[in-house]
């Protein structure tokens, strides 16, 4: 059944491409059924009609299935699902469908190709989360990268070609490193064990006694901090999610940048665990000038897609945060900040979709006063921008808060930085809401109408769905954890730092506080 | 002592001299384009049979013959091997000449059978004399074949190469000299044994194995003996370029591979460093002028001066894996190669409209003409970049393995490096196969009905291409199977 989840994007993907010009069944609704049905398998799978054997699971996992691949070098088809995953592959496709619903009427060119760009990215994503070998798991890394750059390289803004290669030239060479640091990794334990073997589980199993090193963790620590982009790798990624399509910018700050925050928490922790300690100092300053220089820099942005990137940049350091500080508290919130991050930051890219498709510019300071000719976008710029600032009700709130309470356990002085910076995130995202809604009208550049449409009635459909569920995060947060917290209670196994009480406990106090 | 028994082991050198002795007569009797690619085609067929006949029934292998010659299932691997990328090749030389009526092309199917007998000589020398039989008979086919389309450039690349092939092959025998002089044998398996003692000049053993690198390190196009490449890629047919890049170095890197790894002779302290500097040297300066070219197949010619430098890690590196990663990335590079230029060869097909002038950007704007040509030659061009679900994938993760099992940390540093820079250009062809062109002249006007032939070579190989990267588990095992001795 998990083969056949992750299967589905890529199949769906080659049905598109097989597409020819004017057909009677366009890409797009193949991309959608085909995304609408995997989702549909998840759903039955896990949630309605999960079968006995998988309730009483040992351990954190839900599923996993083997099948024989290369033998002779210890390498499996070898996927598994715990709760983390489940949760990233419902993100996934629930966004994906998004992305589709965005491009439906945008994407003119080649309709067969991008959608098989698109799916083949998500079935992708959907391997990196589900991946337990080692090089399985880099295979879908670097595969992720391949669609990807086309959808940049080939459907993006004006200077799309150069934002693709720098997007593919950061991740490749990263990815790279990383795809030498598995290989290290796999032959020290070849060399301690006398097996060789790619399996995540049984690497992390003896990950204690490896003590691979810290360069090798650097392998991994490179391929996922420039997924996230954490502040000196972040280079490509505000170029490139300006350059990107909307689909584009959408599955990569949304999603990609999960896969990144994935990483760290599947990998870089549990797989060297001594020398994750003794890098927590660096990685949460890297966090918190992360956090900080994002806002700063946010702030200043004139192109309204830049200044989502960095917002984002700057949202994925507490990740980092979270991830070194590494406890029930940290580990909860950042699944509930990937989630609640990959919502808002989804939901903003389309509605910046929708500005610029009715503005003609990417330019903040050529918009304002929209809010009387368009006032529900306006409604739904501010939810989210109430969201991005980490408004109590919205999951990014509990995301954030845990994040914070976990890593002031650990480092008072950085909770303290990383709390006052979410001053600056109130500015910026009030600052968005009044300089495009508020203030005199603008005129338009290009447009032969005097000012700008409100949201269509299907623009209105996806905002209310994505407003739902950021309100589901916010209000409910409990289904989320409880369906992450046996693989918190799995990952405090790892004692990095000190005890600490467990998931479940933590739920419920939050629980129990909740509005 | 040599009774007919003896002599079945070598059938598939046998038949493949045979076949091109049938061939000139056929020809001499009467010329037809046609028939002449039958033969050679059917000659190579049965020649490949018959190696995989042998690998599977003989139970006396390895086999010696007169001292030149063992065959071996290494060397009946590599001879199958060899003979497939020369089936590929004489289709597309086939759809390549076939334009050119009434012009007497026929004999570069004899050129293609004797330079594949070479490799297949090559594969299974463990004598310098079959070494260098081998290599010259590949030499001197190519001379010809290169140069077979009898215009300025050909001509030009023609002579490059003689020249060039010829002050090789004399600083090669030059060094095969020198060792026969301080050994005494020229026999592979007495010069690994005697490699060791400490009585020998050590100067003059050295400065002889480094004269046979530099020899054969211009077959490979290593950098700094590379120089030919980009010219003759461009200049010569591209089907030929293809055989060039691919059977013609392949050959030489079996031989290098008898004759250095069982003793490892490669390993002796001064030696290592000059293949270091090789590998790194190839590796990063093929890549560098790759990002300079605009030219599909002057990319391509540097593109190869690089795989070769991938492939010396894995020369270098010890241990089982090793011969595997050799194996496995040629047997990757050879597809990939072909496909490649097969694609090369369908779209100058198409009538040019600046009068047959080489078209540089040859694949411009492919993607409105031919989405299936367009597909294939992303996927060669993707596995040369060595990424996922491709066999060049698994080949360049092999490569990585072997060296870091042997701890060339530095090397496979550089190589990962370097893979990642050669992605920028291969996605730049890429790219370009989707762009529209602003100068109509570089345009390909339209790709004339795809000949049959040609589309089902290019399906086995993109078939292939893909089934290596994502099924490579058949293969290895085959792979690790293999046994050489000397």
């Amino acid at each position: 059944m998990l083969l056949l989840i992750l299967l589905i994007p890529f199949a769906g993907g080659l049905l598109a491409l097989l597409e020819k010009e004017d057909p009677a069944f366009p890409p797009r609704y193949i991309a959608l059924v085909t995304l609408l049905f995997d989702l549909a398998v998840i759903i039955f799978r896990f949630f309605l009609f999960p079968p006995k054997a998988l309730l009483t699971a040992s351990g954190s996992w839900l599923d996993m299935e083997r099948y024989r691949w290369i033998g002779s070098l210890g390498i499996d088809f070898f996927i598994g699902i715990d709760g983390l995953s489940l949760l990233l592959v419902l993100l996934t496709l629930f966004i994906g469908t998004v992305t589709i619903f965005t491009s439906w009427n945008r994407i003119i060119k080649k309709p067969g190709f991008f959608y098989f760009n698109i799916l083949w990215t998500i079935g992708a994503m959907i391997g990196v989360f589900i991946s337990l070998d080692m090089f399985l798991f880099y295979v879908f890394w670097e595969l992720m990268l391949i669609p990807m750059y086309f959808i940049i390289a080939l459907w993006g803004n004006e200077q799309r070609r150069r934002a693709a290669l720098t997007f593919f030239i950061y991740t490749q060479v990263s990815g790279l490193l990383m795809l030498l640091s598995i290989i290290l990794l796999v032959l020290i334990h070849a060399r301690d064990t006398g097996e060789l073997t790619f399996n995540y589980l049984v690497l992390r199993d003896s990950a204690a006694h490896l003590n691979a090193g810290w360069l090798v963790m650097m392998g991994f620590f490179a391929a996922f901090a420039v997924k996230m982009g954490i502040v000196p790798f972040h280079g490509w990624l505000p170029l490139t999610y300006a350059q990107a399509p909307a689909a584009g910018s959408i599955l990569l700050a949304a999603l990609m940048a999960k896969t990144g925050a994935y990483g760290f928490l599947r990998f870089v922790v549990p797989l060297f665990p001594e020398s994750a300690v003794s890098f927590t100092q660096a990685a949460l300053i890297l966090g918190t000038v992360t956090v900080l220089y994002g806002a700063i820099t946010a702030f200043g942005q004139r192109d309204i897609k830049r200044f989502i990137a960095w917002t984002s940049i700057s949202h994925m350091g507490y990740i980092l945060l979270a991830v070194f500080s590494w406890n029930t508290f940290t580990l909860q919130g950042s699944v509930m900040q990937m989630l609640a991050h990959g919502i808002t930051t989804g939901a903003i890219f389309v509605l910046a979709a929708s500005l610029i498709d009715r503005t003609g510019t990417r330019d903040i300071s050529r918009m304002g006063g929209f809010w009387n000719p368009a006032p529900w976008m306006g409604a739904a710029v501010l939810i989210f921008a109430l969201a991005m600032m980490g408004l109590p009700g919205t999951g990014n709130f509990i995301g954030e808060f845990l994040i914070l309470i976990g890593t002031f356990h650990y480092s008072a002085a950085i909770a303290s930085v990383a709390t006052g910076t979410l001053i600056f995130s109130v500015i910026y995202a009030l600052w968005l809401v009044h300089r495009v809604f508020q203030g005199p009208q603008s005129p338009l550049i290009s447009a032969s109408r005097e000012t700008i449409s409100d949201l269509t009635k299907g623009e209105w459909t996806i905002q209310a769905v994505l407003v739902v569920v950021l309100l589901w995060l916010g209000f409910f947060p409990s289904l989320f954890l409880s369906t992450s917290a046996p693989w918190v209670d799995d990952m405090n196994a790892i004692h990095v730092h000190s005890s600490m009480p467990s998931a479940e406990a933590v739920k419920n106090r939050l629980a129990g506080g909740a509005p | 002592m040599t009774g007919l028994n003896n002599l079945l082991p070598v059938l598939p050198l046998l038949l493949t001299a045979a076949g091109s002795i049938v061939l000139l007569l056929v020809i001499s009797i009467k010329r037809n384009h046609e028939l002449s690619a039958i033969i050679a085609l059917i000659t190579l067929f049965f020649s490949f049979i018959s190696a995989g006949v042998i690998t599977f029934f003989d139970d006396q292998m390895p086999v010696r013959i007169t001292g030149l010659l063992i065959i071996d299932t290494y060397s009946l691997y590599f001879a199958q091997l060899f003979t497939a990328a020369s089936i590929a090749t004489v289709v597309f030389t086939f759809l390549f000449f076939r334009t050119c009526a009434g012009r007497n092309v026929e004999e570069i199917y004899v050129l293609l059978l004797l330079a594949t007998l070479g490799s297949q000589v090559l594969t299974a020398a463990s004598h310098f004399a079959s070494f260098i039989l081998g290599l010259e008979l590949i030499s001197i086919s190519l001379y010809a074949m290169i140069a077979f389309r009898r215009d300025m450039k050909g001509i030009e690349a023609g002579l490059k190469y003689l020249v060039l092939a010829g002050s090789s092959a004399a600083v090669l025998l030059f060094g095969m000299a020198l060792i026969y002089n301080e050994f005494g044998t020229m026999q592979f398996s007495r010069i690994s044994a005697l490699a060791g003692f400490s009585h020998v000049n050590r100067l003059i053993v050295i400065t002889g194995l480094v004269m046979i690198v530099a020899g054969t390190g211009f077959k490979l196009s290593l950098v700094p003996f590379h120089m030919w490449a980009p010219d003759i890629f461009q200049g010569s047919p591209p089907s030929i370029a293809g055989f060039i890049s691919t059977v013609s170095k392949g050959a030489v890197f079996a031989v290098l591979v008898r004759f250095f790894k069982p003793a490892d002779l490669q390993w002796d302290a001064s030696l290592s460093i000059i293949f270091w500097i090789l590998a790194v040297a190839s590796m990063s300066a093929g890549n560098l002028l790759a990002l300079l070219q605009r030219d599909i197949r002057r990319l391509l010619a540097y593109s190869s001066i690089t795989h070769m430098g991938y492939i010396l890690v894995a020369f270098l590196a010890s241990g089982r894996l090793a011969y595997v990663a050799v194996a496995y990335y040629l047997t990757a590079y050879f597809i990939t190669m072909l496909a490649a230029f097969g694609v090369i060869t369908m779209v100058s097909l198409a009538p040019a409209k600046d009068n047959g002038r080489h078209r540089g950007e040859c694949c411009t704007g492919l993607a409105r003409k031919s989405p299936v040509l367009t597909g294939m030659f992303i996927i060669s061009m993707l596995s040369l970049a060595g990424l996922p679900f491709t066999a060049g994938f698994i080949g360049k993760f092999l490569i990585l393995t072997a060296g870091a099992a042997t701890g060339y940390i530095w090397l496979i540093v550089i190589m990962v490096v370097n893979s990642a820079v050669s992605v920028f250009y291969y996605l730049r062809v890429i790219l370009r196969l989707f762009a529209v062109p602003d100068d109509d002249s570089t345009a390909i006007s339209s790709i004339p009905g795809l000949p049959v032939a040609g589309i089902i070579t290019m399906a086995v190989l993109t078939l292939f291409l893909i089934i290596f990267g994502i099924l490579p588990s058949p293969l290895i095992r085959l792979l690790m199977t293999l046994r050489m001795i000397i």
